[in-house]
Order: structure tokens, then C-alpha cells, then sequence
């Protein structure tokens, strides 16, 4: 499944580029739970309500758009607190933070 | 209700840590429980998808005394609202909630459950056939309950076991709440044939929960429409899982690019994958869309299930008999349940019913007798598979809100509010993510000038759809 790994080619929105990756990472936390910034340290899956299976999915298709990438059902799954999900996009996705 | 003896040293449930209770293990705990309870009385049960669930409502099944299914982390003002109305004499909680109701006195533990005793000694009536109570939805603060009886859940679950097959070799993993209906008929189903459950709080979204799925190999799951999205997302297509045989779909018209390549992938992997109908109203199961026909009769929630009619009526209430001609869908069997309860008097009530359900539902036949469900009757929404009536929605918010208009509308999975003050856009989400326990992703508020009337001051929710369509 090497394809799913790798970067997609299309093109990044302007406000992306203006972003650093971390930040990109965070925004995507802030707008798929509506959370504070602050609690997303430490975060790990339904640590809040609004981190469900709803709010994964949502998740994760924020992430993909956002770094342009297609994660792969083993990374989603392994996927269980905001360190975690940092850790598997830089081991799996070349996303350096 | 079941049978625990006759399978002995088979093992009834096996949860994610691996602990195993027997049948006979069941059938000793359920003795022992029951005699601390003492009577026939109406007992809380917490629910999680755990040993100690399961083993406390299957014991007071079949030991007659009245589980109110509801899930153990329902809203707590909501908790102490059913407890004023109710008046249980017990609570089966999960050890975690125990510090919730710390006046109650605690006079039985097991499996990481705990009998409390609430200290209402008075006992009301209970028709003799009510068998248990459960709520209609994800709730929206309604004390409401459907009243079920024992023939109810013995005989729906018995013609599911006649429809989808089923035998002692079936370890279904739990991917539903135990307090849901849906979730519920596959633990009664499977108990009626001394099969396996595994249980797990973990979801599809995690490891654990695969792992849990292929280390103790689970031949069956079920799902609302949104479980098939989300395997959708995870590829599910591409998973090696030997040792699933089946899946369900219920809870909700699933759509139709979904039905077809689930349906496919399935007829590809000689699994089945089986479209199902019903409410909790008629207990659980109506009608399922037969295996083989998955593919043939996409969009289709099939036929009746053994036991069971189905058929539709025009507005005069006269039967339709021709094909595409769309009317209410009529349900008729001994899964109908006795009828709902707002307190604690109505669990004296008898049957209401007598056999026949009004669906709710708007559904036409095709030529072969397959039924498709094509719109509803009453104002109400699915949301991940439950139910939320947008009438009881609006006066909910009403009663915190009182100073402002509000109408709720929408499309499955997707609530749409509108309020006439913007200061209020934010606190009437965090009202309803909180009352309903919805993903506030399912929930948008929008602010409008006013609320489209007519000149009798009925709202015209046909116009709020141009907001959302």
C-alpha cells in the first residue's frame, strides 16, 4: 500500500502554506471538536465527548485534506490521542513537525 | 425466558480481558441476584457492553423482575428525572458510577457491577406480562419508555433465529449499546441457541477492537448506517476476516451506493449481508431483506420476518394493494410491544396495542412483495440510529430557551436548528450536544430572522429546507 502513502499531488490552499505543519495538526483538533487549544495535550480518544467514532472520522478526514494524504485503516485505528496521531504522520506520512 | 442450564459449560460471554462466564456460571449468578432483589420490581440498568451488564439483565429476565434499560452515561440530571418518576428499588450500575448515588446502599457486587438499593420500598403495580422497559432514543429528556413483555422479546427473537439462521457456533461481537433495541435482539437472539457474545466497549475506530475480532473470531456483527461509513472509511473491503460470516445493517435506510458495495463485497467474500427493519416499538425486528436478494433488491428493507405481515394503508386506513403506490407501513405480530409508559403508574397498563403497529413509516411494495421505505409519516430524525423526534426537540429547547423562537428539521444524521437570536447559536448547541449525548458534528444552529409561518401560526418547515437541501 505504498500509494497510500505518499503525498498527494494536489495543489495546497494559500492558507495552508502560511501554517507550519503543527499548527495545521492543531487547527485540524480545534475544528473537528470544537475544543480549546489548550486541552489537546495529552488528549487521547474519547477523552472528550466529542472525540467518539463521529468525531475520529471527522478527524481523520480533516488530517487527510489538510497534509494531503490518504491514511491508511491501520494508522486510523492506531490512532488513539493527539501525541499518537502526531507520531504516526511523521513515521508514516513524511509530515515533520 | 432462557434456557442457561441446557447449555452448561458452554461460555456465554467472553469480554476484551478476556474473562469468560459459562452458561451454567450465568444461571447460578442469576439465582443469586435474584434473591437479593427478592420481588418482582422494577431495577435501573446501567448498561455498557460488559459482562456485568449483560449477566444483570439477563438474570432479572428471567427471573421477572423489570430491567429499564439505559446507558451508563446518560445525562445525570436526565437519571435523577427517571428515578423521581420511577422509582426504581434498584440500580445495576458499573462500579465507575457508584460515587453518583452515594446515599444508596450497595447489598450485591459482581463482575465489576454493583446492586444498589434506592430506598423506595413502596411497590406500584406491574401488569404481569411487562417484561421490560426501554427508551425510544438517544432521548431528549422524556421519561418515555416502551413497555415490553416477555412473549414480545421471546418471540422476535426467536424468529430471528429462525431468519438469519443461527446456532450455537455464533460469536457476535458487540458493536451496538446493549440499551438499544438492535443491540439488545442480538443478545436475546443468541441466548435462545446457547451461542457466544463477545463483548467490548472498544469501537471500530480502535485497534483493540480488531484484535478483540480476530483473536476470538467473530462471525457477525450489526450496524446503523453510520457503523457503515465508518468501515467504509477504514476500507473495511480490504480487511482480512476469515471468521465473519454475516453482517446486519438496521437503525436506518442506509443509502444506496453503501447497501450495494457492502452487498457486493459480502456476495464476493461468501458472507452474508443482510438488510434488516424495525423499531422498538415492535421490540426490535419487522423485516429483513434476505441475503440472497441483497444485491438484486438494493434500497429494498425487504419482507416481514417469519411470525410477521406487513402491508400498507392509504389515509382512509384501506389497504393498498398495488405496487409503487405509496402509503403508511402497517406491522402486525406478537413482536408488537404493550404500548409506552410516561410514569410509574403506566407499568400497570396491559396491551394497547393488540398486535398491530403503525410504522410511522411511508413505504410502497414493488411487484415480488419487497417493501422500500420512502419517507416518514411524523417528524422525527435518525441520528447514528436513534431516534429524536423534533417535536419533543423544540419544546425541549423551548423550556430552557423560553425567550426565543426555535424550529428543528433536517435529514438523517443531520440536525439542523433554527433560532431567532444570534447571541444564542453557541448555548443552544451545547444544550442539545449535552441533553441528546449526539456528536455536536451531526448539529448545526442557524441563526434566522424568523421562523417561516403560516397564518394559523403553524411553522412551515418545508421552507427551512431550502436552508439545508
Amino acid at each position: 500500500m505504498a500509494e497510500a502513502k505518499k503525498r498527494k499531488s494536489g495543489r495546497r490552499g494559500s492558507w495552508k502554506k502560511e501554517m507550519t505543519n503543527k499548527e495545521l495538526y492543531v487547527k485540524a483538533f480545534v475544528d473537528a471538536f470544537e475544543v480549546e487549544e489548550s486541552v489537546l495535550p495529552g488528549l487521547e480518544y474519547t477523552g472528550i465527548p466529542a472525540w467518539d467514532s463521529v468525531g475520529h472520522m471527522n478527524l481523520v478526514a480533516m488530517l487527510e485534506d489538510a497534509f494531503d494524504i490518504m491514511m491508511d485503516t491501520d494508522d486510523i485505528i492506531d490512532f488513539n490521542s493527539f501525541e499518537k496521531g502526531m507520531e504516526l504522520l511523521k513515521d508514516h506520512y513524511n509530515v515533520e513537525f | 425466558m432462557w434456557n442457561f442450564k441446557e447449555y452448561g459449560e458452554k461460555t456465554a460471554i467472553i469480554d476484551d480481558a478476556g474473562n469468560m462466564v459459562s452458561y451454567s456460571e450465568l444461571e447460578d449468578f442469576g439465582e443469586e441476584i435474584a434473591q437479593k432483589v427478592g420481588r418482582r420490581c422494577v431495577v435501573f440498568s446501567l448498561c455498557t457492553n460488559t459482562i456485568g451488564s449483560v449477566a444483570g439483565y439477563a438474570s432479572f429476565m428471567n427471573h421477572r423482575i423489570v430491567p429499564v434499560m439505559l446507558n451508563a452515561h446518560l445525562e445525570t440530571e436526565l437519571l435523577e428525572h427517571l428515578i423521581q418518576v420511577y422509582h426504581p428499588a434498584y440500580i445495576w450500575t458499573p462500579d465507575e458510577n457508584r460515587e453518583f448515588f452515594a446515599g444508596m446502599e450497595s447489598v450485591f457486587s459482581r463482575y465489576g457491577y454493583q446492586l444498589l438499593k434506592t430506598g423506595f420500598e413502596t411497590d406500584y403495580e406491574l401488569y404481569p406480562e411487562l417484561g421490560l422497559l426501554l427508551t425510544t432514543s438517544g432521548s431528549t429528556g422524556s421519561p418515555k419508555f416502551v413497555r415490553q413483555s416477555y412473549r414480545n422479546v421471546e418471540s422476535n427473537a426467536r424468529s430471528i433465529v429462525e431468519y438469519l439462521e443461527l446456532d450455537d457456533t455464533e460469536r457476535p461481537i458487540s458493536t451496538l449499546p446493549m440499551n438499544y433495541t438492535y443491540g439488545l435482539s442480538i443478545i436475546n437472539s443468541h441466548f435462545f441457541v446457547g451461542a457466544t457474545l463477545l463483548m467490548t466497549e472498544k469501537t471500530l475506530m480502535q485497534k483493540e477492537f480488531w484484535k478483540f475480532f480476530r483473536e476470538q473470531e467473530a462471525t457477525s456483527f450489526g450496524g446503523v448506517p453510520y457503523t457503515y461509513e465508518i468501515l467504509d472509511k477504514l476500507r473495511f473491503y480490504r480487511m482480512e476476516l476469515p471468521s465473519l460470516r454475516y453482517s446486519t445493517q438496521a437503525g436506518g435506510k442506509l443509502s444506496v451506493e453503501l447497501h450495494k458495495k457492502f452487498a457486493e463485497n459480502a456476495f464476493a467474500n461468501q458472507r452474508k449481508f443482510i438488510v434488516m427493519y424495525g423499531q422498538c416499538e415492535a421490540t426490535a425486528r419487522m423485516g429483513y431483506l434476505p441475503a440472497e436478494y441483497a444485491v438484486q433488491k438494493i434500497g429494498s428493507m425487504g419482507i416481514a420476518i417469519p411470525g410477521g405481515t406487513l402491508s400498507i394503508i392509504d389515509v382512509n386506513g384501506k389497504e393498498i394493494q398495488e405496487t409503487q403506490v405509496t402509503g403508511e407501513l402497517i406491522y402486525e405480530g406478537p413482536n408488537v410491544t404493550l404500548g409506552y409508559a410516561e410514569c410509574r403508574e403506566d407499568l400497570a397498563k396491559g396491551d394497547e396495542r393488540g398486535g398491530r403497529l403503525e410504522t410511522g413509516d411511508m413505504a410502497q411494495k414493488d411487484e415480488d412483495g419487497f417493501f422500500y421505505i420512502v419517507g416518514r409519516k411524523k417528524r422525527f430524525l435518525k441520528i447514528y440510529g436513534n431516534r429524536i423526534n423534533l417535536d419533543e426537540l423544540d419544546r425541549l429547547i423551548k423550556s430552557k430557551f423560553d425567550f426565543m423562537e426555535c424550529a428543528s428539521s433536517g435529514v438523517d444524521d443531520h440536525l439542523y436548528i433554527f433560532v431567532t437570536d444570534e447571541r444564542q447559536v453557541e448555548p443552544v448547541k451545547d444544550f442539545v450536544v449535552e441533553k441528546t449525548g449526539f456528536n455536536h458534528a451531526a448539529i448545526r444552529v442557524i441563526k434566522i430572522d424568523e421562523i417561516p409561518k403560516n397564518d394559523a401560526g403553524k411553522v412551515l418547515y418545508k421552507k427551512l429546507t431550502a436552508y439545508y437541501s
